[in-house]
């Protein structure tokens, strides 16, 4: 069976050109791909990742909220029941890649990343993921 | 890069539309004006937005001092979508991508000390244009200056925004009627003043082919013409305030060849189906801004190169006014230097190359011609289907287009595309795909917007809050939602009584909203 990837943009950010970019490239890749579509809240996110029972949350942000958001939607999940990886994508400065690492975020794709590193990155999350579970 | 097959040379076997037709004649193909920059030069006008207004209206200051002449100002994303600082969905975003406005309070400080008869200003604003455009004239009109002498350009082209750029929030229909309110209103009173200012580059930026930003973006622009005429409108009493807006994308050639075929098509639709008749409401003009998507990550600098290129295109293609990104915008908003430096980038185009001295210097160039050609061919195409679809009505044709998710399909698959031809490698990308020693270089200082911004926002909106006479917003609001429920009042007035009020951004849009509803898009992958 297939991994399952929620995708999804949380808060006011309505740029969608890159999550429906990745969306294609890792449902071409063999993933279950779901896309919330736009507006998401942390809590909206944490719930859907529950409900679809999904193995890796993928957050595109291009606003510069990541460093509020990205950190509120892990927190919401945990909070929810959910323990499945976040990964964060979009434009992200360097210096803000380790903050999001500590604050829970499992990886950060950033501008111009091409589809076999987004693919092997995901893969990589997902592995580890399942690596740690008892 | 639209993929239109190119023939290694052009000469004369190629049949192509117009040689001989002059700069200024009808249809307008080689510029709408014949002396065109000889007269007047581009308007180099760059786009500015960020903190609180105090932080912008600076901004905006140092750009008069370096020699711009024109402000544009961009909102954050609660503003975009008329929402107050303090709404819980503004968390993290305020004052982060542009300037946050929640009342009249922000506006007056926003234009502060500047002379709002003497420059001309632009707004990006489109689901909350009518109430943003209503607190600008209630504070020009406070600091002295009267609607009737205000000149400039409201975004307010809420059809891409379901299309492209998605920042929405009634549905279509209803954000139409507000649409067709201040084309009514500034017609009767803002002889100097575009109400609409139909955008192509967010569609582009979002993904679409040079051909569909054209195609779908004077479809709008049809679609905002029809909308004024079924209001009783008479074409030539509000056509020569609608004004374009393109991006320069990469691929030079094409795009030249595309503000070439727009300012021609734009020509012949309004006179032959339209029936305009005045010269202004034929003549297509056209403000550029060079393509942020274009823009690298990895070795920032080389994208001081590719939007002077880009700027170039914009300036041959004949453009009324420009913006040029910032090498640093593909990480984060600009630096005060490298917004600085793309704005050197014009003057250098304007004041050392000498290319703004002979109009249209393409024309009759074989190539460009017959590209202008095939541009106007896969445009009328697009046209023909939205002209299907909608039932001979192009204002139906875009609306229906919207709402089964054809425009948007359409550009995530010329999204997706151009992605799959860069990740092969047939497509090169300096620095991306190719040539990329040197990216692991030390990375650039880049603007940090602090949380602080957004604490001294919800400050200061608590205080006006506070301050206001709270009996005359609650009456203005009150008419407001009764107008709002009556299709046939134009809510312009009222809406300028309320921001005179004090009534915040996300009051007006929330009283509208109980009349008009929420859209809601069904996302397509």
């Amino acid at each position: 069976m297939s991994e399952r990837i929620l995708i999804g943009k949380v808060g006011l950010d309505g740029h969608d050109r890159g999550v429906k970019v990745v969306a294609r490239i890792l449902r071409d890749a063999g993933f279950e791909v779901i896309y919330t579509g736009l507006f998401q809240t942390p809590a909206t996110m944490a719930a859907a990742a529950v409900d679809e029972d999904v193995d890796l949350v993928g957050l595109s942000m291009l606003s510069g909220a990541h460093m509020t958001l990205a950190p509120a939607v892990v927190e919401a999940m945990r909070a929810a029941g959910s323990n499945a990886p976040v990964v964060v994508g979009g434009i992200i400065p360097d210096q803000h890649i380790e903050r999001l690492k500590a604050a829970g975020v499992a990886a950060v794709l950033t501008p111009g990343a091409p589809a076999d590193q987004v693919v092997a990155v995901i893969r990589e999350v997902l592995d580890q993921a399942a690596a740690a579970q008892p | 890069m639209s993929g239109v097959p190119l023939e290694p040379v052009y000469g004369p076997d190629d049949d192509v539309a117009v040689m001989g037709d002059y700069p200024g004649q009808y249809p307008y193909t080689r510029g709408p004006y014949a002396s065109m920059y000889r007269s007047k030069l581009w308007t180099m006008r760059m786009f500015a937005g960020f903190g609180t207004a105090d932080d912008t209206n600076w901004r905006f200051k140092e750009i008069i001092r370096s020699g711009g002449d024109g402000l544009s100002t961009a909102f954050d994303m609660p503003t975009l979508l008329g929402l107050d600082s303090d709404d819980p969905m503004s968390l993290g975003e305020v004052g982060r991508c542009g300037v946050a406005i929640d009342t009249l309070a922000d506006m007056e400080d926003l234009y502060e000390g500047i002379d709002l008869g003497a420059t001309t200003t632009s707004m990006t604003i489109n689901s909350p244009a009518a109430p943003i455009f209503a607190m600008f004239i209630a504070q020009a009109e406070k600091a002295g200056t009267p609607r009737a002498r205000l000149g400039g350009t409201l975004q307010n082209d809420i059809l891409k925004e379901y299309q492209a750029q998605k920042e929405f929030v009634f549905p279509p229909r209803q954000s139409m009627r507000l649409v067709r309110d201040t084309i009514a209103f500034t017609a009767a009173e803002m002889p100097r003043w575009h109400s609409v200012s139909i955008s192509g580059y967010h569609i582009r930026e979002a993904g679409s082919t040079a051909a569909e930003e054209l195609a779908f973006t004077l479809a709008n622009g049809f679609a905002y013409v029809e909308l004024a005429m079924k209001a009783g409108l008479p074409i030539d009493s509000f056509a020569p305030r609608l004004s374009f807006f393109f991006n320069a994308h990469i691929d030079f050639f094409e795009e030249i060849a595309k503000y070439r075929a727009a300012r021609r098509i734009w020509a012949r639709w309004l006179r032959d189906r339209y029936g305009a008749v005045a010269e202004r409401s034929l003549q297509l003009r056209f403000h550029t801004q060079t393509a942020g998507v274009s823009l690298t990550a990895q070795q920032p600098e080389v994208n001081i190169v590719r939007t002077a290129i880009e700027a170039l295109a914009g300036v041959l293609g004949g453009t009324q006014s420009l913006h040029t990104n910032s090498m640093d915008e593909a990480m984060a908003l600009p630096t005060e230097k490298s917004a600085r430096i793309a704005l050197r980038t014009q003057q250098v185009i304007a004041f050392e190359t000498n290319v703004a001295h002979v109009a249209d210097p393409l024309g009759g160039s074989y190539f460009v011609e017959a590209l202008t050609d095939e541009m106007e061919r896969q445009a009328e195409e697009l046209f023909a289907h939205l002209e299907v679809l909608g039932d001979g009505s192009m204002l139906e044709g875009c609306i229906k287009g919207i709402e089964d998710n054809w425009f948007q399909g359409r550009i995530a698959d010329s999204a997706f595309d151009l992605e799959r031809k860069i990740n092969r490698g047939d497509r090169v990308v300096v620095g991306v795909n190719r040539f990329t020693e040197g990216n692991d270089e030390r990375p650039m200082d880049l603007l940090e917007i602090t949380n602080e911004d957004e604490a001294r926002q919800l400050k200061r909106l608590d205080a006006v809050r506070h301050d206001r006479n709270h009996a005359a917003v609650t009456e203005v609001l009150g008419r407001l939602a009764s107008e709002a429920a009556d299709p046939e009042i134009n809510l312009m007035p009222t809406l300028i009584d309320a921001a005179g009020a004090y009534a915040t951004l996300g009051e007006m849009m929330a009283t509208m909203g109980t009349v008009f509803g929420r859209h809601v898009e069904v996302p397509v992958i």
